[in-house]
């Protein structure tokens, strides 16, 4: 079975993660799956960059281990990763920029891209185009689709720079032909033969947004949130609907507010800094029972923390931000193609219960890109909010108690619906009843009854992976899920009996899942990308359960590696005859 | 059952909800020139929107009938503006204090100037926080004594109406609580206006900061012969410090928010078909 990782690196603004995009889609035309991972500096222009995208006959669940071709156009890309690349693996480099010394375990390609680019095609900027020419010799990477790609890529531009570029591929080819081949490294044209999408997880997340009728989004732009606004500034013109750069993310989120009080679906995406500056509106939205949804790219913090890196340190932030007893859903993402699902359901849920949707994903997973079946749209029907009909517009009480506490929701040019939504505690035609104890207490179960319905709803969507019932469990959430599976199929491969539960709804929890979940095992392990294990921490309150926290705190995610390693120790001591967990609640 | 348009008066406006105003307040005034213009306008009160912030101006919206938003502190325009831009057929008019619009919320008032959606918003300015029992606010003058100010405030006071001239309002006038009837067809006219229409309306408070004797005395209107599209002459007479003036400041038509918004759909529509499907296909 096919499966590489190749990793570009290089000058930050060079052109080495358009490169490695370009090589992404090249590889998912040629009908391979892929996963790609970027880390870029945080430096506008400048600084060292990589891109690494592996690619397989099957579905990718994480970016993988060890590097099989470094593409290094500096001497910076090639100390820094050279490391990385598995003994026996390949280095291409631009012998023009630096010459590594030689090492036994390696198969070195030194191509004078920047003087092929500079005398035979007569642009310096086209080495890059060299470089994927070269790839594609070396590593028989279908020509053809790079030739196509090139034109779908530059034809805007024009006829001319359709040509240099198909040149620069070509003579990139030409000059590997040339070279006496040493490694083995052959893809080929790729098993599948149906289309498939290439898509970040902010793509993904814009494109479900629409898909779920979203026609309205405010933000204010903040790394590693910012693509999603202009993606939807580009396409949602398109179906009538807009976006607005606000002036900071209080307004954004009070926009949101406002449009969907109007009747439109809205949404707003930021990161961390953004995502703490919108709490009290958080709280409005709950109080005044208004949908809208909220995302939140995590990236590492606290304050402004490292912006391009990432981290899954938003959770407590998401669940509790905002003062008084305040409920709201919040949902992580799982991978590229959830974010599609998860944001529809996001919607979903707001426009159903009236409440905010909190959507968890992070730096690694918005603009991480991979292949994913063109989404299908009938796999999460759409859901409205409730509006009042005939008799309830008589005497309309907008916030009228109702067994399901889901109150009608008047929009704004209904007549007999007119009502403020209120932020005060009120009674049900929304009136302040801010001395009102008994109504304070009525109102609050109403919001919080809700949740009933929501945690059954999180009972169905919660995925589990490997062994039905294992000796060791392992619970996560967010953009953890892929490697965790991964790392599970490695071990039940090595006859450990390892089991996962991913949820994704993380607030309300599924509890009946979770509690069925943790009758078996013998140990849990929650792994998770921050420093204290903030889901386990909030488990930890409705379970008495001795977890087993792994936590990572470098702004990177997993690698199956390390989850699997975890594995084989806690396995070491449940075969040791230790149970690792007290009492259970 | 909703009263027909034509027989809309300002009673048809009230709310069962009853303002917990002190006696004497300036909002009474305001919020009856309110009703009066909204009747005069004869706006249908279903297609009607007023969106308040926090204090005791942040009251307003639940007195008028019609749909209403109590949001949070300093929050209006934000607000206002999602509401509009998601319905632009709406006639939203934003209301609320001194701190309100130009403390807490005073980073919005720029980009709800410069964007120029058709808004109507009604700052009540008695120059202190109300609700919170009279500290001094950024209109306060240099000495305010109060309780966070035992010693006298050392704060110069911003000016709304310069300042909004400065950001690029289309519409910026002054009224008086204490007389509706004059404010009332001031605020007729920044309804009517088309653009972002900025009311900044002297209205006391009678418990922490009685300015009544203080304010008529200084009050006149603004001069029949003043050109309301004179922005330098608009400034001037917001500057002015011997006299207050009521009236209309300043006055020009400027593309709409919202109208550049459907000029963007326009665009995009015309080079791409409206369909997901298509929008899928960019990416494979
Ligand atoms: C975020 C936040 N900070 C502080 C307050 C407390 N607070 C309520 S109203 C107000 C000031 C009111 O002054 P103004 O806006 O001038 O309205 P007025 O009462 O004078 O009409 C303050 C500070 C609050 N509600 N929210
Ligand atoms: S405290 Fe002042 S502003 Fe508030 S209601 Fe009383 S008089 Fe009016
Ligand atoms: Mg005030």
């Amino acid at each position: 079975m096919i499966d590489y990782v190749f990793r570009v690196g290089g000058e930050g603004g060079e052109g080495v993660i358009s490169t490695g995009e370009m090589l992404t889609m090249a590889l998912a035309r040629a009908g391979f799956e892929i996963y790609t991972f970027r880390t870029y500096p945080a430096e506008i222009k400048g600084g060292h960059a990589n891109f690494q995208v592996r690619a397989s006959g099957k579905l990718l669940l994480s970016y993988g281990a060890a590097v099989d071709v470094l593409l290094a156009f500096n001497e910076e890309a090639y100390q820094k990763h050279y490391k990385d690349v598995h003994p026996g693996g390949v280095v291409v480099y631009d012998s023009d920029s630096y010459v590594p010394p030689s090492a036994d375990s390696l198969i070195f390609y030194g191509i004078p891209m920047t003087s092929l680019a500079t005398e035979k095609v007569g642009i310096k900027l086209t080495k890059n185009i060299v470089a994927l020419g070269v790839l594609s010799e070396l590593f028989d990477i279908p020509f053809a689709t790079f030739e196509e790609l090139l034109k779908d890529k530059f034809g805007r531009k024009g006829e001319m720079v359709v040509q240099k570029n198909l040149l620069a591929l070509k003579i990139g080819a030409e000059y590997a032909k040339g070279q006496a081949k040493r490694d083995q490294i052959r893809l080929g044209p790729g098993p599948r033969k149906t289309k498939e999408l290439v898509l970040s997880g902010n793509e993904s997340l814009a494109l479900g947004a629409i898909a779920a009728g979203c026609r309205f989004y405010a933000g204010y732009p903040i790394t590693p949130a910012t693509d999603i606004m202009e993606f939807l500034a580009k396409e949602l013109p398109k179906l009538g609907g807009l976006v607005v750069q606000t002036e900071d993310e209080i307004a954004a989120i009070g926009a949101v507010l406002g449009a969907s009080f109007a009747g439109k679906k809205a949404m707003t995406a930021t990161s961390g800094p953004g995502f703490s500056l919108m709490t009290e509106m958080l709280g409005l939205a709950v109080a005044a029972e208004i949908p809208a949804v909220v995302v939140d790219v995590q990236r590492v913090g606290p304050s402004t923390g490292m912006p391009t890196k990432t981290e899954q340190g938003d959770l407590y932030l998401a669940v509790y931000g905002g003062h008084g007893n305040c409920p709201r859903i919040v949902i992580g993402l799982s991978s590229v193609e959830d974010c599609f699902y998860g944001i529809m359901r996001a919607f979903n849920l707001s426009e159903q219960f009236q409440m905010p949707v909190v959507v968890l994903s992070d730096a690694s997973l918005g603009h991480r890109k991979a292949t994913v079946p063109v989404p299908d749209r009938s796999r999460v029907p759409i859901v409205e909010r409730r509006k009042p009909q005939g008799a309830e517009l008589i005497d309309y009480k907008r916030y009228r108690f109702t067994p399901d506490a889901i109150s009608p929701m008047a929009i704004p040019g209904m007549e007999g619906g007119g009502y403020v939504a209120e932020g005060l505690e009120h009674d049900e035609r929304g009136f302040p009843a801010a001395s009102n104890h008994e109504m304070h207490l009525r109102t609050t179960q109403k919001r919080y009854t809700k949740f009933q319905e929501v945690e059954a709803i999180a009972n169905e969507l919660a995925r589990s992976y490997g062994e039905p019932h294992p000796d060791i469990g392992i619970i996560g959430w967010g953009a953890t899920e892929g490697v965790i599976r991964e790392a599970v199929e490695m071990a039940v491969d090595k006859g450990y009996s390892v089991g996962a539960l991913h949820p994704k709804i993380l607030y309300p929890q599924p509890l009946a899942k979770l509690r069925e979940f943790m009758e078996g095992p013998k140990a849990i392990i929650i792994p998770e990308v921050n420093f204290t294990g903030q889901f386990a921490t909030l488990l930890r309150k409705r379970f008495a359960y001795d977890f087993i926290q792994l936590n990572k705190c470098i702004g990177l995610p997993f690698t199956p590696k390390e989850i699997f390693d975890k594995i084989e120790e806690v396995a070491a001591h449940v075969h040791a005859g230790q149970r690792t967990h007290a009492a259970k609640l | 059952m909703s009263t027909p348009v034509s027989e809309l008066t300002p009673q048809s406006y009230k709310s069962d909800e009853h303002p917990i105003w002190c006696p004497g307040c300036g909002d009474f005034g305001v919020l009856a020139s309110l009703y009066h213009s909204l009747a005069g306008l004869a706006i249908n009160p279903n297609n009607l929107v007023v969106v308040s912030g926090i204090g005791c101006s942040g009251r307003t919206s639940g007195f008028i009938k019609s749909y209403g938003f109590h949001s949070v502190h300093g929050r209006v325009l934000p607000v206002a503006m999602g509401i509009k831009l998601a319905n632009p057929s709406l006639e939203v008019i934003g209301a609320g204090g001194d701190g309100d619009g130009f403390a807490i919320g005073g980073g919005h008032i720029p980009h709800a100037a410069r964007r120029n959606l058709d808004l109507t918003y009604l700052i009540m300015d008695n120059s202190t926080y109300g609700l919170t029992k009279g500290q001094y606010s950024p209109t306060a003058p240099v000495g305010f004594q109060a309780g966070s100010t035992p010693y006298g405030n050392i704060e110069q006071p911003l000016n709304p109406l310069a300042m909004l001239i400065a950001y690029g309002a289309t519409f910026v006038g002054q009224g008086y609580s204490g007389k509706p009837r004059e404010l009332a067809d001031l605020i007729t006219r920044a309804i009517e206006h088309k653009g972002f229409a900025f009311v900044n309306v002297i209205s006391p408070c009678i418990t922490f900061y009685n300015t009544y004797k203080v304010i008529p005395p200084l009050l006149r209107e603004v001069p029949r012969d003043h050109d309301v599209t004179d922005r330098t002459k608009a400034f001037a007479l917001a500057l002015e410090t011997t006299h207050v003036s009521l009236g209309v400041f300043y006055q020009v038509s400027r593309p709409t928010f919202e109208e550049g918004v459907a000029e963007v759909i326009k665009k995009a529509q015309a080079s791409s078909p409206p369909r997901l499907d298509e929008i899928f296909a960019e990416f494979s």
